[in-house]
């Protein structure tokens, strides 16, 4: 476990649905400025998990959500806690690139804006360009700022969206399958890019994917199901830990492919 | 560039190798130095410090093992840190070696030498000139040198059969010299084998580049002393 302070801290999360116990009880620590990876097989409960810590799942109907997700040693689900401050802080990059049918400018511009800037444009052109530098995207799309977000490529299109949600200067990022609907390459750049991004952000990551997982991140969570297909957390590790040595027979039931 | 995370890894596994090289390289001068000097505090530092071979050896091996696992290294990558593992057991078995010949010295306790070591350190700084280039060669990737260093191995074989027909010549003489040349002569084929283990990380480069997997033998890799057991610490 990193030596700084955590993060974010999730203590005894259940999340249902309607009567569909779909979290039991996970208890997780998320070290700052780390990757944290979360794998395991469809319907284990990790997208769950993930949309809990940025209140993404309040949009769901007939969700119940017990336990504490800590930010800065406050529960996030307390009565007193905005869900738009909480997700400005908490960012989120989903699996399909999502751009706005605007600019690229206008697409990082966005949350800047609607955040409550009231500064000068050419201090708002200095935050999409650092937001744009940041999301390894500057040099693609400099000259072309005010093209459509959707003529890029689905690379940049994610970088795109990454830049969006950096732009907000949350503190951590939340990424749900950022890769998945990409190429091999265009995988890589992004892994790469989150690696840069690690520097100064905490990032989650959910991937189906083990070999991302094991690629980029620090730490691994692996979820499994039980018999009654609720989710919950086997193991908790350091990436290297997990994917050399893991402790669960479970676990390396699913890294070695022979189980999910 | 693309795919960092294992850039880095691989260059810091090559700098690991390096150290690793070096450290089995100082062991091997300086037992050699503290035998012909007949220093005993200087062969047991050499004979200690093995330990600190063996754990570069493993951490470099838990690296290359974590590269593996974690980055699905493909083609070049893969056969380099496949290599990797390799070369690291080579020199962890060089520093035995070394290890060794401090032991040997250790062994001949306050007995004075049959005479002046001149070629057995001679062989020694042969035999290290060339792990030095070979591991530069291979963490660089160059071919030439990797085909080019083993034939140095026949000057190596030259002086450890001159070493061997000198100390038979001793032997026959006098057998109350046997003990000591016996030892001598082991000395000689430590170096003599750490050689031979050069080529071998000769053929991991050329693997590594080219994917070819073949033996890199000198033009001559006879030598007069029998083929066998290698008598190592």
């Amino acid at each position: 476990m990193s030596d700084a302070a955590p993060a974010l801290e999730i203590r005894n999360l259940n999340v249902y649905y309607g009567d569909f116990h779909a979290v039991r009880d996970v208890s997780l620590t998320f070290p700052r400025n780390k990757i944290t990876a979360i794998i395991g097989p469809s319907g284990c409960g990790k997208s769950t998990v993930l949309r809990s810590i940025n209140r993404m799942n309040d949009l769901i109907p007939n969700v119940r959500i017990e336990g504490q997700v800590l930010f800065e040693g406050k529960n996030i689900y307390d009565p007193d806690v905005d869900p738009v401050e909480v997700r400005r802080r908490i960012g989120m990059v989903f699996q399909k690139p999502n751009p706005f049918p605007k600019s690229i400018y206008e697409n990082v511009a966005w949350g800047v804006r609607i955040n409550g800037f009231r500064g000068s444009k050419a201090e708002l052109d200095a935050l999409v360009e650092e937001a744009l530098r940041g999301a390894a995207l500057w040099d693609e799309v400099k000259d072309k700022l005010h093209q459509s977000g959707l003529s890029l490529s689905g690379g940049q299109q994610q970088r795109l969206c990454i830049a969006r949600a950096i732009a907000v200067r949350p503190e951590i990022i939340l990424m749900d399958e950022p890769a998945s609907a990409l190429d091999p390459i265009a995988t890589l750049r992004i892994e790469d890019l989150m690696r840069d991004l690690a520097r100064e952000y905490t990032i989650i990551v959910v991937t189906h994917n083990m070999q991302q997982a094991a690629r980029v991140s620090d730490y691994t969570a692996f979820f499994s199901t039980d018999e009654t297909r609720t989710g919950h957390l086997v193991e908790f590790g350091p990436t290297e830990q997990i994917f050399t040595n893991p402790k669960d027979p479970r676990t390396e039931a699913y890294i070695t492919g022979r189980f999910g | 560039m693309i795919r960092k995370t294992l850039e880095a890894r691989v260059q810091h596994l090559k700098e690991e190798l390096l150290v690793l090289g070096s450290m089995v390289e100082q062991a091997m001068q300086q037992a050699m130095d503290a035998l012909k000097r007949r220093d005993l505090d200087a062969s047991r530092r050499v004979y200690a410090n093995d330990q600190a071979i063996n754990a570069k050896r493993f951490d470099i091996e838990r690296e290359a093992i974590v590269a593996i696992a974690t980055q699905q290294p493909m083609a070049h990558d893969l056969r380099f840190l496949a290599s990797v593992l390799d070369v690291a057991s080579e020199l962890e078995r060089m520093g035995d070696y070394a290890k060794g010949i401090a032991k040997i010295n250790l062994l001949l306790g306050d007995q004075p030498l049959l005479k002046p070591l001149i070629d057995l350190p001679r062989m020694v700084d042969l035999a290290t000139s060339m792990l030095r280039r070979a591991l530069q060669a291979f963490v660089q990737g160059d071919v030439q040198a990797a085909l080019a260093i083993p034939k140095e191995d026949d000057q190596v074989d030259a002086l450890y059969n001159q070493i061997y027909r000198e100390l038979i010549t001793f032997m026959m003489q006098d057998p109350r010299t046997i003990d000591q040349a016996n030892y001598l002569l082991w000395a000689a084929h430590n170096v003599e084998r750490m050689a031979d283990r050069v080529t071998n990380i000769c053929e991991r480069t050329l693997f590594t580049v080219t994917g070819e997997m073949r033996e890199l033998d000198g033009p001559d890799d006879e030598t007069l002393a029998p083929v066998g057991g290698e008598p190592a610490a």
